[in-house]
């Protein structure tokens, strides 16, 4: 089966800088993908080049759409890409704060309706129906990650761990086949972390979404990956799966040091 | 609440305020019969409204402390009184009736001079209304917005005299021209954003005023187009009086207009769209929204006001020069725009009506008109940021919201 996400030999230079080195990383339909790796690694560039935020250097990000033609998206805006079904979170949340819940996740949905400027003065009656469908969508949206009792209100008022899951929650209403997700349990509480669990299960189970996730926290990482990539330095050091990872001796290297006199 | 303590350090500031003003306001020199003069009594004003403003000051902003953390306290959510306007039917009903009745009466009541300047006033609320969309709305601080509103006007002074079109014909072709403008601004800027987007806007504004004053072909320089025919009503000739009474309602209906179309702009998907830009650029771009196109319509649409607001004027005051077109009219639809309320149309409303009317009619006061609006602004950013009206997200969405549920 063609990979969901294939990406080849992923370079990206920043001057004199190499943050990312020859990388290679693919994900299949139905899996559940962690990439880890010491801070300063390069797994938020690696999640920035193929979302279009930057334009890597040397490579190929490929992806396969379910049902559709397989397409190079190098260099593509990042919209374009969303559009494509690859959709993403924030390690640092970046929700619109000053909009309400629903609307964030409307925003979401953006790029699946088509109102123009005219659709919005004249409303007709399509646009009235596109706007009520974009609505009711975006409150299942809610409903399935539980935020819809926060439904009015202003994003920036959230307790914090809602907020992480508000954006999922946007990622989600963008109809993606494919949600990265940058370390999306940073912050929270030990119980907010195991709901976190549950919720990505779910969302790859029920809604048929792949998910490639950056985390620190270990215990997540090991309980809900399929496959593990680990970086270091730009390179791809190791993968396997979460057994495999655990006692591979060049992680645990890149992780803890060396010895002096190993 | 008066204790010892602010007393004394409003004391200390007028103490303070006293010694510094004393060369200015005391010292007095008479060349003439090479004498000092010595006012006191300046002195003394000086010292009693010092203290008196600094009491005040001092008081505002302890009411204000006060008020923020009762909110804090409080569970239940405080409706601010532009929110009950714009919510409570049962208010806002009568109030629009109110204000009906008031705006058709107006011109038949007053004088032509006070007709005179409400049309100004409301000139500047369509002005108000298109900027809030590009800052308000989308967030892009744009200083040099008086440029579309000058291509407005010169479109009709030019299109006029050479091929004689009237005002009808020209106030869409007027708002046309503006918006290609705006796109013509907004391409080079796609890429900026907060002091670099205002500096160039601030440029662009200039270019246009320069370009306007030195191209005597083109434009008559300095000197202006004068006789452009004020807006026709089929045919029929109207007097002086007549015909400002016919501009008074022509910019009622255009302000109806302005406020019907940018209230739908605002809750639509592209309006929508600009409010994510202004919260978030990246997150907005990653969640799938144009970035390009989102700003380009959202200059396009302001700069649309503008060229149609600029169309108005050249009809309204018959002789248009660049002279009218400086930095300082974009700064005052700006503070408009801020002062009111960003976002907010009612918002607009209010801070062009205050901005415009207010200086009108304190003529007796007019030198220091400068000195009472900079103050003005200065306070507001104390008491009240978020404008005279802060903008309310209508909740109606999540109703929608449960019916569809409901529904389900």
């Amino acid at each position: 089966m063609q990979p969901l996400l294939e990406v080849n030999a992923l370079t990206m230079d920043f001057g004199g800088l190499r943050a990312l080195d020859h990388l290679d990383l693919d994900i299949k339909e139905g899996e559940i993908v962690a990439l880890i790796g010491p801070n300063g690694a390069g797994k938020t560039t690696f999640f920035n080049c193929i979302t279009g935020i930057y334009n890597p250097t040397e490579g190929d990000v490929m992806i396969s759409p379910p049902g559709k033609e397989t397409e190079r998206i190098n260099g593509i805006k990042p919209n374009h890409v969303t559009e494509r079904g690859m959709a993403r979170t924030f390690q640092n949340i970046r929700l619109f704060q000053n909009m309400s819940v629903l609307e964030n996740v409307m925003i979401g949905r953006h790029c699946r309706i088509h109102a123009g400027i005219a659709g919005a003065i004249f409303r007709n009656p399509a646009t009235v129906s596109e706007e009520k469908q974009v609505v009711e969508d975006s409150y299942r949206v809610l409903e399935k990650i539980g935020l819809e009792q926060y439904v009015n209100e202003m994003a920036k008022n959230l307790p914090y761990g809602a907020q992480r899951r508000l954006e999922i929650a946007r990622a989600m209403g963008t109809d993606p086949f494919l949600l990265l997700l940058d370390e999306p349990a940073a912050g929270m509480n030990p119980q907010e972390t195991k709901d976190l669990d549950e919720l990505i299960v779910k969302i790859r189970d029920e809604e048929n979404i792949s998910i490639l996730l950056i985390e620190h926290d270990m215990k997540l990482v090991m309980s809900l990956s399929d496959r593990i990539f680990v970086m270091d330095y730009g390179k791809k050091i190791a993968q396997g799966t979460p057994e495999e990872i655990k006692n591979d001796p060049v992680v645990i290297k890149a992780y803890l040091g060396e010895e002096i006199d190993a | 609440m008066a204790t010892l303590d602010e007393i004394k350090k409003s004391a200390l500031a007028s103490l303070w305020f006293m010694f510094l003003t004393f060369p200015i306001m005391v010292i007095r020199v008479n060349t003439v019969e090479n004498e000092i003069e010595w006012r006191w009594t300046n002195l003394l004003f000086i010292g009693i409204g010092s203290f008196i403003l600094s009491f005040v000051w001092r008081y505002m902003i302890k009411r204000k402390e006060i008020g923020a953390k009762e909110a804090d306290e409080s569970t239940d959510i405080k409706v601010s009184l532009g929110q009950r306007l714009q919510e409570d039917r049962r208010i806002y009903m009568p109030a629009l009736v109110f204000i009906s009745i008031c705006a058709i009466a107006f011109p038949f009541v007053f004088s032509m001079y006070q007709t005179n300047i409400m049309i100004t006033a409301l000139m500047y609320v369509i002005l108000g209304l298109g900027l809030n969309i590009v800052v308000g709305l989308a967030g892009l601080l744009d200083l040099g917005y008086v440029a579309f509103y000058a291509v407005g006007a010169y479109s009709y002074a030019l299109l006029n005299y050479h091929w004689g079109l009237g005002f009808w014909t020209v106030l869409p072709i007027g708002a046309a021209l503006g918006a290609l403008t705006g796109i013509i601004l907004g391409f080079p800027v796609l890429r900026l954003r907060g002091d670099y987007l205002a500096i160039v806007t601030l440029g662009f504004g200039e270019i246009i005023r320069l370009i306007l004053e030195n191209w005597n072909a083109f434009s008559f320089g300095p000197s202006g187009i004068a006789n452009i025919p004020r807006p026709g009503l089929f045919g029929i000739e109207l007097s002086l009086h007549q015909n400002i009474i016919y501009l008074y309602f022509l910019m009622i209906a255009l302000t109806i207009f302005t406020i019907f179309v940018v209230n739908r702009l605002q809750a639509s998907r592209i309006g929508r769209a600009w409010i994510a830009l202004r919260e978030d650029e990246i997150a907005c771009q990653a969640m799938g929204v144009d970035k390009t196109k989102t700003k380009l319509t959202a200059f396009a649409l302001g700069a649309t006001w503008a060229g149609m607001g600029g169309v108005v004027f050249a009809a309204k005051t018959t002789f248009i020069n660049p002279a009218s077109f400086t930095i300082w009219e974009s700064i005052i639809i700006l503070c408009v725009v801020v002062l009111g309320g960003m976002g907010s149309i009612i918002g607009v409303i209010f801070g062009a009506g205050f901005l415009i009317l207010l200086p009108e009619y304190l003529r007796a006061v007019s030198e220091y008109r400068m000195l009472v609006f900079g103050a003005v602004l200065v306070a507001m950013m104390v008491f009240r940021p978020g404008g005279l009206i802060s903008t309310s997200r209508s909740p109606y969405e999540f109703e929608k919201a449960e019916n569809s549920k409901r529904n389900a």
